[in-house]
């Protein structure tokens, strides 16, 4: 088994392995807690779809499935880069880290700008929360303000996620700044992978709740 | 604790494997699914998670705490999604 | 001999390897950049010393003004804002950091003979974020005040209050992160940084107890993050989740408020119960029992706590199929501190017992815990809840669980490891007149308010019916002895550190790890990491060699 990159443990640590392990569950623990963060949102979601469920397939159907399932597909394959960039770390060839860690920030603002241009067409069609939303429908059951409500879950669910989306984007492009200086300890660019991963699970999540509400 | 290096054709296959459960997930949207439509997308996005969890975030490998751990978030949204559903599922 | 040598002093019997944690540096950014758990323990106390009495001082204008029926003190509106800083002030700032932050950040990596925690700069970052946290809210207090009262109820929140809800919400999410953080460090700490030997049924109950907490400040306190932020949004974009007028639910709201808050309670009583777990058997000189159903219990309440939040919203219009199925769970969540509670009282039972300071303290917790106790299942059931809810029964319900019990709790916890935190003695004197002074002003400041409760005096409301005056004032007085019995403590404790006798390593002769470190102990803890062999608790044992004259 290929050894880590040379480390001393910090004090408090008998050991490396120690360290590692303690590293990483301590990563699992704090995503533990980003699932509570988010499931609040998902009970919202939860109660309002079950109370409006007409309003909330119409205002689904304003969304764009295609420009959502290519942003999924965007997402999967940087879980798939960064899980790249962990594996290239335990065989120990830096390059290779590099590599795929500038592969996932790219694929992460590609996400990103594809989802700057869906909110500006919601805006432009009127859909923003607020004074500005408009909407009418003659369909039975929907209702312009449930359907605006679904855009205000919308808005803050995707906006949470895409704030997550940033923070983990900033993470890399400072590991890979930091590559320059110092070799990077293979935990770190697990524990930064491992958070990577439960923002696309989010996205999973997220994706048919919000674009395949209603059927088409 | 070093884990045995996944293969690249490890993750290659997770990865078409993704696509397609997100090309079922599409294409069931397109079904007359009627009351079955939101547990098959959970159920396709539970599949997707899954392989997400196990593969890339390497809990196959993973020791019974850190998947005590990860379950454990999961488990805790459960309680709260179902026994405040359960609210608002039987108010007369 | 030579003539020249100096004679050393007597009383040197623990020679120094390297200086203890408070002497080793002095500058203050020793201190502001420290990553010792045990100097971030003691930045943590002052600070919520700090809270305390910050809320306190809502606490004796607003008990003051109760003293007439007409409230001829302040204006209704501060009236709201005295008991709304009073509230958030005490749980945010005060009850939810107390224990754990002090307590538990010095003596977890000591009590498993670890250096220190898993992440001592994450610990640094916590204390930060407490004060951050702390300063948007006490400028939302002084920059006009919050009237929503600590529960932050929408459409009031979010739709009609002319407050700065949003710095306070602010405040208290920032704060929230503290809680994370410190709960994570924790959890890793316990799991991957024990002594050899050491393994889980020979952990100390307080560190259960702290294990527990932490699994409750980590999964609880992120649903109050999004709630505040949803809040937040709800002010400031003017579209909200709970607007009723977009098809929102405001119980939506009081759903995830309290699945935190409930089991935020839980985070106030479990590291109190951990104190009291390890201070009763020093002082009855025996090993607690049923250690097993101690420990599993401090466990299932932290699982049980967040299966009953629906108690708090029983007249809410929640659904009344949802009201009995959290009132079945909330009786059933108070068997492990009933179980608790018999063990405790078990290892009184034909123990050698002696009555110090801390002793008192958690005498005095087991009892005002229990009757407090007893009153949550009163308001279990839910046709008494329907009469006492908003009323005073409740105010004095929580009160002797949050003041009886884990204030008494963090008191006795103050000065049982006073001796080893500073290396000084107390005035055991003054401890105990303290400790009188506080049962005495307590009882009488909470216990007229069950009875105002039960005959119908709302809460939160600055005047009240002129019948009710009698038994408010017994409320003021006890409140005003109450608050001489805090002040003192911190009289005689600051005058302890220039002036009380110096502590040996043992001063109680008590079990555990960290007594076998200097008193301070020195900022690595330990030269060598302890193995353990022993049960934990082994008095018996002690007591048996101590009386065989051996050591």
């Amino acid at each position: 088994m290929p050894a880590d990159y040379t480390e001393i443990p910090e004090a408090a640590f008998e050991n490396i392995e120690q360290q590692r392990d303690a590293s990483k569950l301590g990563m699992w623990v704090f995503l533990c807690t980003e699932v509570m963060f988010f499931g609040g949102l998902f009970l919202a979601y939860c109660e309002y779809r079950h109370l409006h469920p007409d309003s909330f397939a119409a205002a689904s159907s304003h969304l764009s499935w295609m420009l959502g399932s290519v942003n999924t597909v965007v997402l999967l394959a940087s879980s798939l880069t960064v899980a790249l960039a962990v594996r290239a770390a335990s065989l120990r060839s830096a390059g290779t880290v590099n590599l795929f860690l500038v592969a996932t920030v790219l694929l992460g603002i590609a996400f990103l700008s594809i989802k700057g241009f869906e909110y500006y067409t919601d805006y432009r069609e009127g859909l923003i929360p607020g004074s500005s939303f408009t909407y009418s429908s003659s369909q039975p059951g929907v209702q312009a303000r449930e359907v605006e409500m679904f855009f205000m879950l919308y808005f803050i669910m995707t906006g949470v996620h895409a704030f997550h989306m940033i923070i983990g984007i900033t993470a890399f492009i400072v590991l890979i700044a930091m590559s320059r200086q110092r070799a990077l300890s293979l935990q770190t660019i697990e524990n930064a992978g491992l958070y990577w991963h439960f923002v696309d699970v989010i996205w999973i999540f997220l994706f048919p709740l919000l674009y395949l509400v209603g059927h088409h | 604790m070093s884990h045995a290096i996944v293969s690249l054709r490890s993750y290659l296959l997770v990865f078409a494997g993704l696509l397609v459960l997100l090309g079922a997930t599409v294409g069931a949207s397109f079904l007359e699914l009627g009351i079955w439509a939101l547990p098959a997308a959970m159920a396709i996005a539970c599949a997707k998670a899954l392989l997400v969890a196990a593969f890339f975030m390497h809990l196959h490998q993973e020791n019974s705490l850190v998947r005590l751990v990860a379950c454990a978030g999961l488990f805790w949204l459960g309680i709260m999604v179902m026994l405040a559903m359960s609210d608002v599922l039987t108010r007369l | 001999m030579n003539a020249s040598t100096q004679t050393l002093p007597v009383a040197v019997v623990f020679q120094r390897a390297s200086p203890s944690y408070l002497n080793d540096g002095y500058s203050v950014r020793s201190w502001l950049l420290t990553r010792d758990h045990k100097r971030i323990a003691i930045l943590y106390m002052i600070s919520i010393t700090l809270f305390f009495f910050i809320g306190g001082a809502a606490a004796v204008l607003f008990r003051v003004h109760l003293l007439t029926p007409s409230g001829a003190l302040f204006q209704p509106e501060t009236y709201n804002k005295l008991f709304t800083i009073h509230g958030v002030v005490m749980v945010f700032f005060f009850l939810i950091p107390s224990i754990p932050a002090v307590m538990g950040n010095f003596l977890v990596p000591l009590m498993i003979g670890a250096k220190d925690l898993a992440f001592p700069r994450l610990n640094l970052a916590s204390w930060y974020v407490l004060m951050a946290g702390g300063a948007f809210t006490v400028y939302a207090a002084i920059a006009g005040g919050i009237d929503t009262g600590w529960t932050f109820y929408t459409p009031y929140s979010t739709m009609f209050s002319n407050t700065n809800v949003i710095a306070a919400a602010a405040g208290v999410f920032i704060t929230g992160f503290s809680s994370i953080l410190t709960g994570l460090n924790f959890i890793v700490t316990i799991h991957r940084m024990r002594a050899p030997g050491l393994t889980w049924f020979r952990l100390p109950l307080f560190i259960w107890a702290m294990y527990a907490t932490s699994v409750i400040m980590v999964l609880g306190t992120p649903v109050l993050a999004m709630t505040l932020s949803l809040v937040g949004i709800e002010r400031i974009f003017r579209v909200g989740i709970f607007d009723p007028a977009l098809g929102g639910d405001p119980l939506l709201f009081q759903h995830l408020f309290w699945f935190y808050s409930h089991p935020a309670v839980y985070i106030m009583i479990l590291p109190s119960m951990g104190v009291v777990s390890e201070i009763i058997p020093c002082f009855a000189r025996k090993r607690p029992f049923g250690y097993k159903f101690i420990a599993m219990a401090s466990v299932a309440i932290a699982m049980l706590g967040f299966l009953v939040w629906g108690h708090h919203m029983f007249v809410s219009g929640q659904s009344m199929y949802g009201g009995i199925v959290f009132s079945f769970l909330s009786f059933f969540v108070a068997i492990p501190s009933a179980v608790k509670v018999f063990n405790w009282t078990a290892t009184l039972h034909k123990g050698s017992i002696s009555l110090q300071t801390p002793m008192l303290y958690a005498l005095g917790f087991i009892g005002l815990f229990t009757f407090g106790g007893l009153t949550g299942l009163f308001l279990a059931c839910l046709g008494v809840n329907i009469h006492v809810t908003g009323t005073y029964f409740i105010v004095a319900h929580f009160h002797y669980i949050m003041v009886g019990g884990a204030v008494m709790g963090y008191l006795g916890a103050i000065h049982f490891w006073w001796p080893k935190m500073t290396g000084r003695t107390y005035s055991e004197f003054w401890g105990r007149i303290s400790a009188a002074i506080i049962f005495i002003g307590f009882n009488l400041t909470f216990f007229p308010q069950f009875i105002l409760g039960y005959l119908g005096m709302p809460r939160r409301y600055y005047a009240y019916p002129a019948e009710f005056q009698v038994l408010n004032v017994m409320s003021t007085a006890g409140a005003s002895i109450l608050g001489i019995g805090f002040v003192l403590p911190l009289i005689y404790f600051l005058w302890s550190l220039k002036y009380g006798k110096r502590a040996g390593p043992n001063y109680w002769n008590a079990t555990g790890l960290e007594w076998t470190t200097a008193s301070p102990p020195e900022t690595e803890n330990f030269d060598v990491t302890p193995e353990v062999v022993t049960e934990p608790y082994a008095y018996e044992l002690k007591e048996a060699i101590d009386a065989g004259g051996l050591h």
